[in-house]
């Protein structure tokens, strides 16, 4: 069994983090953390860099907790790679981050949470920035 | 005074509304083309090509003056703000542009890019309105043996002395000089390389080629490696630069340009060469030595000036010879003749209106460069996020749009699509898009040269060598020919002298390395923009 979190460089997704690192250290279970970008716009400020993984990395092994950190560039979007995730891992539980947006700017771009929240098959825990 | 007055009168032709509003649109154009890796001040003015059937030729030789100027300022934001060169004469900008961005320091190297890129057009210009009529003055006595001979060695130099490969640079130039081929021969009236088509009769409109090599190529090679690690940009503010930078850059700048212009101006200089000889000309002058390669400002100054100064010397030849030395020349010059304007020394006296309206123009291109550039350029950087597909599809639609629009022959499409292919071939196997390009322009031209020459020789040969200059033209090809040989005898020499002197060997360490990004650069600016040739835009 294992906790999957969508992680992205932002607030939002230091929130997701904080909050997946407390439940998986809670039940004990590994933690897969999934940064992805569809890879087709040469700059994507969602998609970590070295550096930020290694942080992330260091961050997790110190507070010893079973981890996997996963990038995938495959053309999907985030939703589509977080809920594959947790169906390839048979995950007990997705952590998201939440932010707000305008009801026309979800009209437009879609929601990546909505459709996680919407699809998934496991409890999805959805968290704010502070 | 007369180029002063004249100049005069060029600024009132170039500031009225319409003509600057095209400098405007141009600039804006050209910095966008440059942010983007992959797409070049070339193609963009070859995807543009078409709308000189409705423009003046003033406004439009405006606008493309302004994005292929555009083009020099917006490669060196991608250098610095995310080591991606954005034009293959910026690659030297990213190796200190980027450290310094790196270190916090990202305002600072715009900065620098910026104003001394603006320093140096300015003194580039002021150089080509100065040079270019006596340059005129000197090529109005040249007789056909000459041309031929000058055209032969621009081909030459640009094959042979740019990109990694001659052997690759070669078959590109074959290439293209067998495309400009297709057609009825101008004085026999036989068909060449028509396969029986009708309507290869005319020869290939050199909008389609330029389309179908530059943007479907391109297009192609892009979609064939869409999926990559994306990047981040380099948070920055507004770029700005403290008293101590101003006193490391202004130096450089001078110098940079001082290297640049000459190079520009002459056939296979390019932007690359003299970009990295400011470089490396910067590391061995400056008082901060330690700092190169963690960030010197020098080494952005420098290189950052030296393009934008070859670019105004890329002007020289093509307005005084009807010469272009990089793929934005060829492509305007092709524009010339699209117009029914001949170019060459009779453009100055002919179309002096024009000529001085574009030069004046790119004074004012200039500044307004330095305006949208030095407070936005964070903003321009944005403009990398945007999803290629997207991107890609306009460029696709504007280029079919292009190429149908020549003839309204649907048969152009299908060429499109051929050369296309080819563009995309060209890439995937290294072969550099320059001489194929200065081939399909230049290649006609040459051939008239030469049946003029033979024509008045009455078929003599030895007609080719009857006029001094052309002979010392093939002397100088001959030595760029001649030249590799020479190399690998030295190079046999070489272990034992650098037994004899290790030291100068590890001296000369760095310098290759750095030479080898270059070519590197030069090629993928070749192969993946430039289309550009003068970028990998």
């Amino acid at each position: 069994m294992t906790i999957v979190v969508g992680y992205v460089p932002t607030p939002e997704g230091e929130a997701a983090l904080t909050q997946a690192i407390a439940e998986a250290r809670k039940t004990d279970t590994t933690l897969l953390v999934i940064n992805s970008s569809k890879g087709d716009a040469l700059v994507d400020n969602r998609y970590a860099q070295e550096p930020e993984i290694q942080g992330i990395e260091e961050r997790l092994a110190t507070q010893g907790i079973k981890h996997v950190i996963k990038q995938p560039v495959r053309g999907h979007d985030a939703a589509a790679e977080v809920l594959d995730a947790a169906e390839e891992h048979n995950a007990e539980l997705i952590v998201i981050g939440l932010r707000r947006r305008s009801p026309v700017g979800k009209l437009i771009m879609g929601s990546v949470s909505q459709r996680i929240l919407l699809e998934a098959d496991c409890p999805v825990l959805a968290v704010k920035a502070n | 005074m007369d180029v002063f007055s004249s100049l005069m009168d060029g600024f009132a032709t170039a500031l009225t509304p319409m003509n600057f509003l095209y400098a405007v649109i141009g600039v804006l154009l050209g910095t966008a083309v440059g942010v983007l890796p992959g797409l070049g001040p070339a193609m963009t003015v070859a995807l543009l090509l078409p709308v000189t059937y409705v423009l003046e030729p003033t406004s439009a030789f405006i606008m493309f003056a302004g994005i292929y100027y555009g083009g020099m300022y917006g490669g060196s934001t991608t250098s610095i703000l995310l080591n991606t060169p954005g034009e293959s004469s910026s690659v030297v900008t990213a190796i200190e542009g980027n450290k310094m961005a790196k270190a916090g320091r990202a305002a600072q190297a715009l900065a620098t890019a910026a104003i001394g890129s603006f320093v140096a057009g300015t003194i580039g210009t002021a150089l080509l309105a100065v040079f270019a009529p006596i340059v005129v003055k000197f090529a109005v006595s040249l007789g056909s043996p000459s041309y031929f001979a000058i055209m032969v060695l621009a081909l030459l130099a640009v094959t042979a002395v740019l990109g990694s490969s001659r052997l690759r640079g070669f078959a590109s130039l074959g290439l293209g000089l067998a495309i400009g081929l297709v057609g009825i021969d101008s004085v026999t009236g036989q068909r060449r390389l028509t396969f029986g088509q009708p309507l290869l009769a005319d020869g290939l409109d050199i909008v389609v080629v330029a389309v179908a090599i530059f943007a479907v190529g391109e297009a192609l090679w892009v979609a064939a490696h869409l999926r990559r690690n994306p990047l981040q940009v380099i948070p920055v503010g507004r770029p700005w630069m403290g008293k101590q930078d101003w006193k490391r850059s202004w130096k450089p700048w001078l110098r940079g340009t001082a290297f640049g212009f000459p190079f520009g101006a002459l056939p296979a200089g390019g932007a690359e060469i003299p970009t990295f000889l400011s470089y490396v000309t910067e590391k061995r002058l400056s008082k901060h030595p330690e700092e190169f390669g963690h960030g010197a400002i020098e080494g952005v100054a420098g290189p950052e000036a030296a393009n934008n100064a070859a670019a105004a010397g890329t002007m020289t030849p093509l307005l005084a010879l009807g010469l272009p030395t990089n793929a934005t020349a060829a492509v305007m010059l092709a524009a010339f003749t699209s117009y029914g304007i001949q170019p060459g020394p009779q453009l100055f006296s002919s179309q002096g209106p024009l000529v001085w309206a574009l030069i004046a123009s790119l004074f004012i291109g200039n500044f307004l460069l330095l305006i949208i550039n030095l407070p936005l350029a964070p903003l321009w950087a944005k403009l990398l996020q945007l999803p290629r597909p997207y991107l890609y599809a306009g460029i696709l639609f504007f280029a079919t749009l292009g190429a149908y629009s020549v003839n309204l022959q649907a048969f152009d499409l299908v060429l499109l699509l051929v050369l296309g292919a080819l563009g995309f071939m060209m890439r995937r196997f290294g072969l550099p898009v320059l001489p194929l390009i200065l081939g399909v322009i230049l290649g006609p031209r040459i051939e008239g040269q030469l049946r003029k020459t033979l024509q008045l020789s009455a078929g003599d040969p030895a007609g080719l060598w009857s006029e001094p200059i052309a002979i010392g033209v093939y002397i100088i090809i001959a030595i760029i020919l001649i030249w590799p040989l020479l190399f690998k005898l030295i190079r046999r020499n070489r272990p034992a002298t650098s037994l004899l002197s290790p030291n100068a060997t590890r001296g000369n360490e760095p310098t290759d390395v750095a030479r080898g990004n270059v070519t590197h650069g030069s090629q993928r600016g070749d192969a993946t923009t430039d289309g550009d040739g003068d970028g990998d835009g």
